[in-house]
């Protein structure tokens, strides 16, 4: 029979073949995971550095296991004070773009009106200018005043970059919302406020919170803009610059890290949170 | 009745008018501002004078013109590695990621939660010379013994293509994300190979994500100078080492207010081009 050796080969054969199948059907799930490697690559040498016991000024190169610079990390100074400076402007810096923004993007989603694409330019025109000139465009600015540089420069700058931002999160939500549900609270008897206050604002509150967090994380993290505009004042981004070109201390990397850590347990927290949500509703 | 109410036709314009004003104040004067000072004359020290000085443009692109070029094409180099090493993650995410999706996105912003200038510090350590990656290249003789990836253009192009990867990696999974399978499915249907459906039915859909990708990282890119002073030497300098001195170091500002504009006019023309080459209503989505 003839069927017999063939059937001795096949497991050969198919073995080759299921190998380059799996390779095949794995090399995009390989190259995923790699590409994960790449991106998390300097995060781990920002933590692992921030246990390094640096030999000279540099922290570089690794030269031995701490805990020093995270029980001791305080030690630097100016170093708290900027990172406080920077918390501070964040957090009213995306209080009021997210202010602003959610009333842009409630006028865009919701009414035709007379020069809506030409706001929808002056919107996007930020968003496409190099920070670099947005920096430098307002040192010119507040040098034609009298405007001192410093705390108040770095908010007004930071609230301007950032309102761009808050109209684009809080309008993506609004674009799928149920105007019906506002009808209805005005059929009942609710004036605009009233039903702005207690169906609106509910349903817009997520986009809110979005924007919050992205201003947020964008004032923090900014650093050009800044320098243009800081006079004296150092923030959390500054102070590792100037730190840069003498050495940066290994406390840098501790502020980092805790920065990092607490962005991302809030991250995860969420998407836990959401995934549970559709899974009870499903 | 509310006073909204009766003037129905008002309320755009009130809800705009706080942000409108905000951004007209902070954003146009100031870029009205910087256009006069690139068109005065004199030094910092006898003060500046508006002389229409239109020579300031001359010599911006005149004298640098060597980092303008390096400004785009670093710029350009890095946005097409991005693309290229972001497209295959946001389509593995967006096609095979399932229910981890939003976590794995996770991934992507991460690097956002690092300070940038930390994140680039931390490329410092892992290119320089005594570190592993340089030690690698030596020893498969794609570097020199003596070679080095610190204040090298290849140094600058690596930073800028990480710190800008989550732009590119972003909107192309938003799009990828959007696409209907059942239509890849009848492509194949209709007996085309996966990787024909690929090119003729995933890749074109993917295009406005493809669009808005490179413009938000190619933008900034082009008028970075973090990842040339940390990464790279006074060689790789950028127009934006330049832009940057000039105004801070050397108060020399109508040049460097002329740069800036140079810059901007730059960007737009290559943005305008891109704009004719993939047609504008994919550009505005």
């Amino acid at each position: 029979m003839s069927s017999v050796p063939l059937a001795e080969h096949a497991p050969r054969e198919s073995l080759a073949s299921r190998l380059w199948a799996f390779v095949k059907r794995h090399v995009l799930t390989v190259y995923a995971w790699l590409a994960f490697v790449y991106l998390m690559l300097p995060i781990a040498i920002v933590i692992a550095f921030s246990f390094n016991n640096p030999a000279g000024r540099f922290n570089y190169v690794w030269s031995g296991f701490t805990l020093d610079n995270w029980k001791n990390w305080d030690g630097v100074p100016g170093l708290s004070s900027a990172m406080f400076l920077s918390l501070e402007i964040a957090a009213l810096a995306s209080v009021a773009a997210t202010v602003l923004g959610t009333l842009i993007a409630l006028a865009l989603v919701r009414y035709g009106f007379f020069g809506r694409s030409a706001t929808n330019f002056l919107i996007f025109l930020p968003l496409s200018t190099p920070e670099i000139v947005l920096g430098a465009s307002l040192l010119t600015l507040f040098l034609n005043t009298t405007i001192v540089f410093g705390f108040w420069t770095i908010l007004i700058a930071h609230v301007m970059f950032c309102i761009s931002f808050a109209v684009v999160t809080v309008k993506a939500r609004l674009i799928g919302f149920d105007r019906h549900l506002e009808e209805a609270a005005m059929d009942l008897g609710a004036n605009e406020l009233t039903t702005f206050r207690k169906v609106t604002l509910p349903l817009i509150a997520p986009a809110i919170l979005a924007s919050l967090l992205l201003c947020f994380a964008i004032s923090i993290d900014d650093f050009v803009v800044t320098y243009f505009n800081a006079g004296s004042e150092v923030t959390f981004p500054l102070f590792v610059w100037g730190a840069a070109r003498v050495g940066a201390p290994p406390q840098v990397n501790v502020f980092g890290t805790v920065i990092f850590m607490v962005a991302v347990l809030g991250m995860v927290a969420n998407v836990l949170v959401q995934m549970r949500r559709e899974r009870s509703v499903a | 009745m509310g006073f909204l109410h009766r003037h129905r036709n008002l309320t755009p314009y009130l809800l705009l008018a706080p942000g409108l004003l905000y951004l007209a104040l902070f954003f146009v004067v100031p870029l009205c501002f910087l256009a006069y000072q690139s068109l005065e004359s004199g030094t910092f020290d006898i003060g500046y004078s508006f002389t229409w000085a239109w020579g300031n443009y001359w010599d911006a692109i005149h004298n640098y013109r060597d980092q303008f070029i390096r400004s785009l094409e670093y710029a350009g180099i890095a946005t097409i590695l991005a693309l290229v090493f972001a497209y295959p993650l946001a389509y593995w995410i967006a096609f095979r990621g399932g229910r981890w999706k939003n976590l794995l996105l996770l991934f992507i912003v991460a690097p956002f939660f690092v300070t940038y200038l930390i994140r680039t510090l931390a490329w410092e350590t892992i290119l320089a010379d005594e570190g592993p990656v340089v030690g690698f290249l030596r020893s498969i003789g794609i570097l020199d013994d003596d070679g080095r990836l610190l204040a090298t253009g290849t140094a600058v192009v690596a930073g800028i293509t990480y710190n800008f990867f989550p732009f590119m990696a972003l909107p192309l999974y938003v799009s990828l994300e959007q696409i209907d399978e059942r239509l890849i499915e009848a492509a194949q249907d209709l007996y085309a190979s996966k990787w024909k459906a690929f090119l003729r039915v995933t890749l074109p859909l993917s295009l406005p994500g493809v669009v808005a990708g490179t413009l938000l990282t190619f933008i900034p890119a082009a008028g970075d100078f973090i990842n040339a002073q940390l990464l790279g030497s006074s060689q790789n300098h950028m127009i934006g080492n330049v832009i940057q001195s000039k105004f801070l170091e050397l108060t020399d500002y109508p040049a460097a207010a002329a740069m800036s504009f140079v810059l901007m006019a730059a960007i737009l023309l290559m943005v305008a081009f891109y704009a004719r080459l993939v047609g504008t209503e994919k550009l505005t989505g």
